[in-house]
Formats: structure tokens, sequence, C-alpha cells
């Protein structure tokens, strides 16, 4: 299968993010807590005269709170979430593999990842940011 | 009517128009199924929508091309050409006559009949005589569906902020006039396209209101009652999912009120009232809610009867009989219950009271009672303009803001006000608003906020069920915003009922009043005192003027008092013989202003009237006519302004009617009239409900002696002795129905009592 992924660091790890589940790239504004949420709800952000659910991959995937604004969008079931990611790298076609028989992940990143893509050489973790909000329905791989 | 003929006509010529492909196709392969069913779709439509709108022509076609293409369908009959034929032409007949009824021209119905045997097995191939029609009336309306208008609406919001936005950098840039001018004028035609967007959403009532002479008559023929129907304020507009939300709420309303309510004829002749049951259903706007009112004539809600029923569902009688009058009529809203002893084909089909109350809320809505036994029922549903936009209060917790919806705020007060007290049960705080205890929630506890200062504010919300006391650190601003629902991660904590991007570009939650009451663990159960003395007296709402007071600030005085309006020049008005006064017709009259008048060239007057005696008061400009709200807080100290009300979230003072003409009418005091002397701490109280009883009593009636003045009589709420003389008799009253605790003293509300006891001590006969 191949398609065109999302390169970011997101956690501090590596990813690759589907760019079927990636509706923008942007930089949040005032990001506006949202008490009582789960962890990951970090708050929500305006973005032109919507209303985003702001999700920090962080808090889950640990590493404390993302320090950016910058957030990849996507939208589920007709609401809008950011999902903090540290950097972008690059948007390129790539081809998915299945992870190598024997690879598992660990925690919460064996409910988010489900394959590997290659670049230059290194592989990197192909995930589904959708899994990331909570209450939202996981992709089945 | 009108509306649903021009609608039938919209979309019998939509479907015509998709339908013609499918007419070819089908002339070409007869056997195709699938154009077969949607060519018996239109002719079904047709037909159900004729004999709805009594178009028995249309019907009679239609219905005869159903009849055949359900043959076909079924495999009775084959579809032969002439068949094709004969349908073809028949559904060419309908397109013609409904743009006949369109142009309001007349179409012959020569050859229909022919059209009809044509559909006939074995029949010739009718040709009709070919008509000419008058050129079709361009369309004026266009059907759109609800998510391009949502589209709209959100466009709306964006250009919105945009425009915000474009401002605040032009302000920060210090733009040059010019500039300025056009955003201003940007700014007016954005504000008027808002407007006129929200307004695509809007729907006369009509449309909700229209099926009910129908439905009032086929239930009251049901029952053997004959009922007459009163509809009032069909064209007023509200949103058009609102309108499909209220549409089971108020049949049911209806149904009720003919089932339970009025009487049959045997029984309302018996009871010296007409024959025919008077139901009437009116709409009105008032600011930003919808007031829907069903009021009927019939016997009322039986309170003992609910009381019965809800003691038989196991509720204690003891309980039950401890309620308030009005907890008592809101067992009507308990699921469950009926009056009924016998369930009817009309309601009591387990569709409830409770279910329309539900409803209602909602829809951000509340749901009212007034019950006179024997008299009737009136219900009034509140419900707001739209779904999508809500009038809400902001309120801050730390550095967060969040938003309530105002129609469920009761009242806003200052936790460190006079009448407030908070107090620790164990480790439940509770909160005391002028004797009315409340159970108190703190947002900031509630939310986990850490807050640096302390709670400033109490907002007292009534939910379903009870009401509690929300405090926060500050109350901003009243706002009207567009909410719309948080992601399902957001609302799964249960504490927000959405989110809103006001014009600050800044999103806002929308608090959940309900869920964060049930968060916090309040539960709440009947309240076996009456809740406050405001509250006992319940009455329908009295309309009163919203006005510019001559100071700028915003008043209401009630409306039943002001004889009229009018403008006069400040010339007019001259301080003389020791007070102000205005010469108006020819008369002299006592005037009253609050404020400088000098400065202008004339003012408005309000001609109060009470009886004889007429009082003006200078205004600088009357407003609107609203609501009085049911709750009055009252002022500290007797004067011009008898309390303070909440209004749309703004403070507004009250006008005191009674101070007014016993301080400024020119009333025919009688030297002889006792007065009496209202002392001690309560006199506000005394002030506002016992004034008027006494002084039609006869009694001259004040809170302060003038000099000289001595009083003929006491009266006090205090159990301390007045300061006063001590030779004068004093009549203490109490609070408490029972007498146990408070021996010698008489229960306030016992006007008699009271009475007998004033000219027992005053010694004065009246």
């Amino acid at each position: 299968m191949t398609g065109l992924f999302l390169i970011a660091q997101l956690a501090g790890r590596a990813v690759a993010i589907d760019s079927a589940q990636v509706e923008s790239v942007v930089d949040l504004g005032t990001i506006v807590p949202v008490p009582c949420a789960e962890a990951q709800v970090r708050g929500l952000a305006a973005l032109r005269s919507r209303v985003v659910t702001v999700i920090d991959p962080r808090a889950v995937l640990g590493g404390g709170m993302s320090a950016g604004s910058r957030a990849v969008i996507t939208c589920i079931d007709g609401h809008h979430y950011a999902i903090l990611v540290d950097a972008l790298e690059d948007i390129a076609p790539f081809e998915v593999r299945p992870l190598a028989s024997g690879v598992v992940l660990e925690g919460v990143w064996s409910s988010i990842g489900y394959g590997t893509i290659e670049l230059d050489g290194t592989p990197i973790l192909t995930i589904d940011v959708r899994a990331l909000v909570p209450g939202a329905l996981p992709l089945a791989a | 009517m009108d509306d649903l003929l021009r609608e039938f006509i919209a979309e019998t010529r939509e479907t015509l128009e998709a339908l013609s492909g499918e007419i070819v196709a089908w002339e070409a392969t007869p056997d195709d199924r699938e154009r077969l069913d949607a060519i018996f779709r239109f002719v079904h439509t047709v037909k159900g929508s004729c004999g709805f709108l009594d178009l028995p022509r249309l019907s009679r076609l239609s219905h005869a091309a159903e009849d055949v293409l359900a043959a076909v369908r079924s495999g009775e009959r084959t579809p032969d050409t002439a068949l094709v034929n004969a349908v073809l032409a028949i559904v060419d007949r309908i397109g013609e006559i409904v743009e006949a009824i369109d142009a309001g021209a007349p179409l012959h119905d020569t050859g229909e009949e022919l059209l009809i045997a044509a559909l006939h097995e074995g029949a010739e191939a009718a040709m009709p005589a070919p008509v000419v029609l008058a050129r079709r009336t361009p369309a004026r309306s266009v059907r759109l569906n609800v998510e391009l208008l949502d589209r709209m609406m959100n466009g709306m919001s964006d250009m919105v902020l945009a425009r915000n936005e474009l401002a605040r950098r032009l302000r920060d840039a210090g733009a040059d006039p010019a500039t300025e001018a056009a955003l201003d004028r940007l700014s007016a035609t954005v504000a008027e396209m808002r407007d006129t967007v929200t307004r695509t959403r809007m729907q006369k009532i009509d449309a909700l209101f229209s099926a009910l002479p129908r439905m009032v008559r086929d239930t009251a023929a049901e029952l053997g009652k004959s009922v007459t129907l009163h509809i009032e304020g069909s064209d007023v507009e509200l949103d058009r999912e609102m309108i499909e939300m209220m549409r089971d709420p108020l049949v049911h309303i209806v149904r009720n009120a003919i089932d339970h309510g009025i009487e049959v004829p045997a029984a309302r002749r018996k009871a010296g009232k007409r024959e025919n049951g008077r139901l009437a259903v009116s709409a009105r706007q008032s600011g930003n809610q919808i007031i829907i009112m069903i009021e009927d004539d019939g016997q009322g809600i039986d309170v003992d009867a609910l009381m019965a029923m809800a003691a038989r569902d196991g509720r204690s009688e003891a309980e039950l009989r401890r309620l308030s009058d009005r907890g008592k009529l809101d067992l009507v809203f308990e699921a469950g219950l009926t009056t009924r002893e016998s369930v009817t084909a009309i309601s009591g089909r387990g569709v409830g009271m409770d279910v329309v109350r539900a409803n209602v809320e909602r829809i951000g809505g509340r749901i009212d009672l007034a019950n006179t036994p024997g008299k009737g029922l009136a219900i009034a549903i509140r419900v707001p303009l739209t779904l999508s936009i809500i009038a809400a209060i902001g309120v801050s917790v730390g550095d967060q803001r969040f938003a309530i919806s105002s129609p469920t705020i009761d009242e806003i007060v200052s936790i460190h006000g006079e009448a407030i007290r908070i107090d620790m049960l164990g480790s439940t705080p509770v909160a005391t608003v002028r004797g009315r205890r409340l159970p108190l929630v703190d947002l900031a506890g509630a939310l986990g906020i850490v807050r640096e200062g302390t709670a400033g504010k109490l907002v007292i919300l009534s939910i379903s069920g009870g009401s509690y006391a929300l405090a926060v650190d500050d109350v901003l601003d009243h706002e009207e915003l567009v909410v719309k629902p948080a992601a399902p991660t957001v609302m799964a904590t249960g504490l927000y009922a959405g989110h809103t991007l006001p014009d600050t570009g800044v999103p806002m939650l929308l608090l959940d009043c309900a869920g964060i009451a049930a968060s916090a663990g309040i539960r709440f159960w009947r309240e076996p005192e009456a809740e406050s003395c405001g509250r006992e007296v319940e009455a329908p709402a009295v309309p009163a003027l919203l006005f510019d007071d001559l100071d700028g600030v915003r008043r209401l005085v009630v409306l039943a008092a002001i004889d009229r309006i009018e403008s006069v020049p400040t010339e007019a008005i001259r301080h003389s013989a020791g007070r102000l006064r205005l010469s108006l017709d020819g008369r002299i009259v006592p005037l009253v202003a609050q404020g400088d008048w000098a400065d202008h060239d004339q003012v408005q007057i309000l001609r109060l009237r009470d009886g004889d005696t007429e009082i003006a008061y200078a205004v600088r400009e009357a407003h609107d006519i609203v609501d009085l709200p049911d709750i009055v807080v009252p002022a500290r100290v007797p004067g011009p302004v008898a309390g303070v009300v909440a209004l749309a979230g703004q403070h507004i003072e009250l006008l005191d009617l009674f101070w007014l003409f016993g301080e400024h009418g020119d009333l025919p005091t009688r030297a002889a009239a006792p007065l009496c002397l209202l002392d001690g701490s309560e006199t506000v109280w005394m002030t506002s409900f016992l004034k008027p009883v006494l002084e039609n009593a006869g009694y001259r009636v004040t809170a302060a002696l003038k000099g000289g003045d001595r009083p003929d009589v006491v009266l006090t709420m205090d159990a301390a002795t007045p300061a006063s003389d001590a030779s004068v008799p004093v009549v203490r009253l109490r609070r408490e129905r029972e007498a146990a605790a408070e021996p010698g003293t008489i229960y306030r509300y016992d006007r008699e009592a009271l009475l007998a006891a004033l000219t027992l001590s005053s010694g004065v006969g009246i």
C-alpha cells in the first residue's frame, strides 16, 4: 500500500501520518484549557471561525507537555481535532509495510502504530492520529 | 394553507423536472423497475398531498395512475406502449394543472376522463386536446436544504471574526479616518448580512399552529366535547429547527387540555360556564425568547387528586403535604403521573408531561403552569429564538472564562451582599440568599481551577428539580453566542453544553449547569417549606415599561400605572410652591424627576395615575414593554426605587409606585386617619407588602416619623420594643404560620387578624 505520508516529530519520535487523515497543518493561537477533561485534551483553540479540540500526544506517550503550537488538523465525525506535533519534516509518497515479525510496540504506541515506512534506510512508524483522540474510534490497521 | 400550497407546487414542479428524464427512459424501456418505482413514488406523493390540500382533480388523476402503476408493480399488468403513454399523459396533465394553480389561471377539465379511461386495459389511446397555458410565472422562492443554510451561517461567523480582527489591527496601527469609515461601512453591512442570514433559518410559527384547528376539532369530537380554538400570533418567527422540536410538546399539551382540562358540555353547564370550551394558543416574542401560551377554561389541575396519585405511587404523604403550592402543581411533571383513572385514546399513552418538560428544557426552554382550579390552566412555554444562538452570561474563574445560558439564571448576587451568607453544614457549604437556603457549588472547585482571590459573585441557577448557587470570581458580560456541540471527549466530562467562539476570538465553553450540580453531588428533593416570601405570591406576568431615566439609569415601571406617555417642553416645568410641578393641559401636576431636566428642550413624561391622583414622571426615553420578573430584590430604604430586578442579565431598578404616590401624589389626606409606623428591621417587607393593605384600610403609613408626628400604632416584626414612645401600642408580626414560638404575635399574611389587631390597638375605629 502506497500513500502520501507526513513525516513529523511526535512526542520526541519520528512518525509518519497518512495524509488522508490530515486536513491541514496549522500554528495554533491561544489554547483554552478544558477542566476535568482527559489528560490528553489540552484545550480548545480557534481556527478561523471553528473551534478545534487540541490533543497533546505527550500526555499519553510520555514526555511532559508539548511546548510548540504546531499541530495537524484531523476531522473525526464532524469534529475537528488539532494534534500537537513537535515538528513537521517532510511530505512524500511512501510504501507502508507491516511491522517486522517479532517487533511489538509498547504501551500507547501499540494502539496508534500500524506499520512502517522507510526513509533513506531509516524505518519510521506509521501512526493513526485518530487513535490519539479519546472517545474516537481507533482505526483497525 | 397558502404556504402549504406553495410548498406543494414547488415540490411537485421540482420532482417533475427531475422526473422528466426518468419518463423518457421509461418510455424506451417499460420493463425498467427503477424508473417505474420513481414514477410511482411521484404520483403517490401527489395523491397524498392532494387529499390533504383538497385538490380533487389532481387527486383523481394521480389516484388512477397510481392504481395502474401498482398493478404493473405487482405483475398484474405488463407495461405496454399504450399504458406507458396513458401514464405519461397523466403525469403531463398533473404538471399542467400545477402550473395553472400557480398562475391562478383556470384550466378546463375536458379530456381528463378520457385520460383516466385510457389507463384501462385495451383502451384506445386518448389524445388530450392541447392546452394553451399562461406563461409560467417565474418562481419567487427556492427550496434550500438546511445544510446549505448552516454553511452560510458558518461563513457569516467567519466574516464577523475577520472583520473583528481587521478592526483590531487597524486600531493598533492607528488608521486614517477614510479607512475607518470604510471599515464602519463594512461592519454595518456585515451586521445586516448576519441578520439576514439568521432570518433565512426562521419560519413563521404558523407552520406549527396551522395543524391545530383540525386536531382540536377531531380530538374534541372524539371526546364528545365542543371546543372553540383561538389562535394568536401566527406571524411570530422562530428557527425552523425549533419549530420541529416544539411540535410534539405542543400537540401533547393541546390534547391534554381538551382531554383533561375542558369538561363535557353537561359538566360545564353545571359549573356555570359556556358549553363551548375555550382554548387559546398564542405566541409572542419577548426579547430573544418566544413565549407560547396555551390557556384553557376547563377544570384546571386537581391538585388533591394529583397528590393522591403521587401517594399511590409510593411517595410519603407527609412529605407531599409539606410541598409548596407550586411544588404540588409540579407533580404533574413527574414521570408516569396522570389524574385520569382510565387511559384514553387521546392522552395517557405513556408520553406524559415529564417528557414534554424534558423536550422543552432540552432546547433551552422553560415551562410554567398557572393553575386556577375550576377555572382553567395556563401553560407558558418559553423557548429561545434559535437553537444555535443563545443568550449567555460570561463568568470568570481564575484566569478562565465560561458562559452560562441566561434562561437558567435566576439572579446574580454579590457574595458580600447584605442578605447573603455562606455557612458550612459539616463539610458542605450552604448559601442563604434572602432567607432562601441553597446548595452552594464553587465553580473553581468543581472544575479544579486554582483561584488566587476569593469568589465574588453567586449565580443562582434554576435547573430541573431545584435551584443552587454557583460561586464564581466575577460576572463579565451578557452576550449572544453561537453555540456548537463540543467534541465527544469534551462532552464526556458532563460539565459542558458546548463551545462557542465569542467576538474576542478565544474559544469559550458553555457550562452545563445541571451537569455541574450532578458532579458536585447535589440531589434535589421537594422543598418542604415555602421557598421565600416573594415566591408565595404567584401571579401572571405583569407588563412593565423599560425606560432611560433622566440620570441615565435604565428603570422599570409597572405598565398599568401609566396613563400615557408624552413629550413636553421643559419650560412647562417649574419649581413652585415647594416642589417640582408641570403645567399640563391647563392643570398643574406634581412632577418627579430623578436627574437633570434643565439641559433638555424637551423631556418625555410618564403620566402615572392612581384613581384621581396624577403624577408626572420625567424620563429621557421610553424603551420597551417587558414582563416584570417575578423576583424583585427590595431596595434598602424606601424611596422612588422599590427594588431591583434582573432583566436579560442586567440590573434594572423598579419604580416604587406606592412611594411615588405616597410622597408626591396630592392625595386628599384625611387628618383623622390614624398613623401607622412601620418599625424595626423588616420595614422594607412591610412597606412593599403591607402598606397598600393598610392604606386601603384607611391608615396613613410611614416608615420614618417626620417631626411632630406621633404614631397611633406601631407595626413591627422585631421582638425588641421599638425605640419610639413607649405609650404607643405595638402590634407584632411573625413569619411562621404557627404561633408556638412567638406568643402574642400575628402571622404576617393573616390580613383579618392583622387589621383587627391594629384597630384594637390604635383605638381608632375605621
